[in-house]
C-alpha cells in the first residue's frame, strides 16, 4: 500500500507511532520517519493511524483500498 | 481548441486534451485536481523517469538509513486519473504555436493546454572526469538513492559531503547514524546559512560536531582524485589539506529542468520557468501565455506577500498547493481562477531534530528568538523585514508554526508585540546573518528575483485548505 505524510503539517503528536509502530517511528522528540509503501497487512493499523492523526497529515492511497478492509477486517 | 469564455471553457473541460510534462509530485496532484474538478477530456502524463510518481524526501532519510528500499516510496493517489502515461521518455522540445511537445523517442504530442512540472535535478560536480569516478554521488532520484545506499551499506571508511545545505546536512546525519566517518565541506561560514542565516546555522554547526561530523566551513573542494581503476580515493580542499575518502556526495543544490524549453519562447532558464500567480507561464517578452501552465519546483512565481518578488521554491508543500491551483485554473476562466498564495513552508529532519520553516526566512533583515533557546536546540525564531513578520523557523517546536503563519499572512509587526510562552529571559532583535547575495551561493532554498509593480488592490487571503 502507498501512503505519504505531509510533514509540513505534522506536529509530532506520535499517535501514528503508537497505532502502527511497524510503519511510523519517532526519530528524536518530534521528527517522524515512516515506511511509504508498507505491506498490505498493515492496512487496518495505517487506517486507524490516519484517522487518529490530530492534524490529518497522513494521506493513504484512495485507489487501492482493499475490499476486505472496507468491511473492517484484516487483510491477509 | 482555445478555452476563452465560459462556453469554450466548458467544451474544453468536456473534451480537451491536456498534457502534463513531469510525472512527479506536482504533475500527479495537478492531474488529480483536473479530474476532481470535472475534466473529462484526455490527459497525457509524460515523465523522464521510468517509475510511477514517487516521493523524494524519504530518499535522504529512511532510504539512506536502510529502513525503506529506494524503490518503495511510490506516492499514494487521491483518485484515479485515467491518463495515458508516457514514462521513461523525456520531453525535448516545445512548439508553442503548433501546441506540440516533442519527445526523445521522436514522437510529437499535441495539446490544448500544457502543464510544465519538470522539476529540478541535482547540480552535478562541475569537473566531468571527476564526476564519473566510482564513488561520486548526487541524490535526487530513487536510482541515485539506491546507488548511494548500496555504497553506504558497504561501509566506506570515510564519506565526504560537499555542501552543507539541507541535503548535505541530512546525508551527513544519516552517515553518522550508520556509524560512518563523515567530513562535510561547506563554502559558507556554517551549514544552512543560505536558507536560515548564520545565527541558526551556528546551531546546526554544533549539531554536526556533537554528532561526530568532521565539519569544515569556509572551504571548497578543489579536486576529487581517483586511483588508476577510476575509484575515488582522495579529495583536495581549498585550505591545502587533502582527505582520503571512499565516497563523495555532491550536495550543491539544484538546476531547473528547462533545457527542453530552449527556443520555445517561454521565460525559462536554470532558475525555472517564470509564471504568474495563477500558474500561467510567461513568454520571453514577459507576456503571460494562455495555454501553458507551470507548477512545482520548476515554477518561479510572484508572491504578493513578498513584494511581488518571484519565488523559486523547492518545497514539497508548495508543489502540492501550486499543482492544485494550476489544475483548477487550467479548466477555469476569468474570475473563477485562483491565485497561488500559499505561504512557503518546509521541513528537514537531521540529527534527530525536526526543523520547520514558514514564510521566507531569506526575506528578512532582522530576527528574534521568541520561544525556547538556541542552546537547547528547541526554539521558535521569528524573522522580520522592514518591521513586519516574514518568516519563522522552529526546531522541535512545530506546533507553534501555524500561529506564526497567521502573523505572516496578517503582515503583523516585527518585533511581535505579543508575549509568547516559554520566552527567553532576554529578547532582542539581531541580524539573521544571511550571506551577501552578491557573492556566489548554492545554499538558498528560495531565490528572490525581480518584481511586479505593486498593485494596491490586492488583498491577501489565505489559500483554501
Amino acid at each position: 500500500m502507498r501512503l505519504v505524510v505531509d510533514l509540513t503539517r505534522c506536529q509530532g503528536y506520535a499517535q501514528c507511532a503508537f497505532l502502527a509502530p511497524d510503519v511510523f517511528t519517532m526519530h528524536g522528540e518530534e521528527a517522524l520517519l515512516y515506511d511509504p509503501n508498507p505491506d498490505d497487512a498493515q492496512w487496518d493499523r495505517v487506517r486507524r493511524a490516519a484517522a487518529a492523526c490530530p492534524v490529518q497529515a497522513i494521506l493513504v492511497d484512495q485507489t487501492e483500498i482493499p475490499a476486505t478492509a472496507q468491511e473492517g477486517t484484516h487483510v491477509r | 481548441m482555445s478555452a476563452d469564455g465560459p462556453e469554450r471553457a466548458h467544451a474544453f473541460k468536456k473534451g480537451g486534451h491536456i498534457v502534463i510534462v513531469g510525472a512527479s509530485l506536482a504533475g500527479l496532484r495537478a492531474a488529480e485536481t483536473l479530474r476532481e474538478e470535472g475534466f473529462t477530456g484526455s490527459l497525457t502524463m509524460i515523465g523522464d523517469e521510468p517509475d510511477q510518481p514517487y516521493d523524494r524526501p524519504p530518499l535522504s532519510k529512511q532510504v539512506l538509513l536502510g529502513m525503506v528500499p529506494a524503490e518503495h516510496t511510490a506516492l499514494p493517489r487521491r483518485r484515479e486519473i485515467d491518463a495515458d502515461w508516457r514514462l521513461g521518455v523525456p520531453a525535448i522540445g516545445l512548439d508553442l504555436d503548433a501546441h506540440r511537445v516533442r519527445l526523445a523517442d521522436g514522437q510529437e504530442i499535441g495539446f490544448d493546454r500544457l502543464l510544465i512540472a519538470t522539476g529540478v535535478r541535482a547540480r552535478p560536480w562541475p569537473n566531468e572526469n571527476e564526476r564519473d569516478l566510482d564513488g561520486v554521488f548526487v541524490l535526487r532520484t530513487n536510482g541515485d538513492a539506491a546507488r548511494l545506499r548500496r555504497r553506504l551499506a558497504a561501509r566506506p571508511r570515510r564519506v565526504l559531503v560537499i555542501g552543507a545545505g539541507f541535503m548535505g546536512s541530512e546525508v551527513a546525519s544519516a552517515c553518522r547514524e550508520l556509524g560512518l566517518e563523515v567530513t562535510v565541506a561547506e563554502r559558507g561560514p556554517v551549514p544552512l546559512v543560505g536558507a536560515l542565516g548564520g545565527v541558526i546555522g551556528s546551531v546546526v554547526a554544533r549539531m554536526h560536531r556533537e554528532h561526530g561530523v568532521d565539519l569544515r566551513c569556509r572551504v571548497t573542494v578543489t579536486a576529487l582524485e581517483g586511483d588508476p581503476s577510476g575509484r575515488l580515493r582522495r579529495a583536495h580542499l581549498s585550505d591545502g589539506t587533502a582527505i582520503d575518502v571512499d565516497a563523495a556526495v555532491v550536495c550543491l543544490g539544484s538546476i531547473g529542468n528547462t533545457e527542453w524549453l530552449a527556443g520555445s519562447g517561454l521565460a525559462a532558464g536554470p532558475r525555472g520557468v517564470a509564471c504568474d500567480a495563477g500558474c500561467r507561464a510567461f513568454d520571453v517578452n514577459g507576456i503571460v501565455t494562455d495555454d501553458v501552465f507551470v507548477a512545482g519546483d520548476v515554477a518561479r512565481a510572484p508572491n504578493p506577500l513578498y513584494e511581488y518578488n518571484f519565488l523559486f521554491l523547492e518545497h514539497w508543500g508548495n508543489a502540492v498547493a501550486q499543482a492544485e491551483v494550476a489544475g483548477h485554473n487550467m479548466i477555469s476562466c476569468g474570475s473563477a481562477r485562483r491565485p497561488h498564495l500559499a505561504i512557503p513552508a518546509f521541513w528537514s529532519t537531521q540529527f534527530g531534530v525536526s526543523i520547520r520553516s514558514v514564510g521566507v526566512p531569506t526575506f528578512a533583515d532582522e530576527m528574534m528568538v521568541m520561544q525556547g533557546s538556541l542552546e537547547e536546540r528547541r526554539f521558535v525564531a521569528a524573522y522580520g523585514h522592514r518591521g513586519r513578520v516574514t518568516a519563522a523557523v522552529a526546531f522541535d517546536q512545530a506546533k507553534w508554526l501555524d500561529f506564526y503563519r497567521e502573523l505572516i499572512m496578517a503582515a503583523a509587526p516585527f518585533p511581535p508585540s505579543f508575549v509568547p510562552v516559554d520566552r527567553p529571559p532576554v529578547m532582542r532583535s539581531m541580524s539573521p546573518e544571511f550571506p551577501d547575495p552578491a557573492l556566489p551561493s548554492h545554499g538558498a532554498t528560495v531565490t528572490i528575483t525581480g518584481h511586479l509593480p505593486n498593485d494596491q488592490r490586492v488583498v491577501f487571503t489565505p489559500a483554501r485548505a
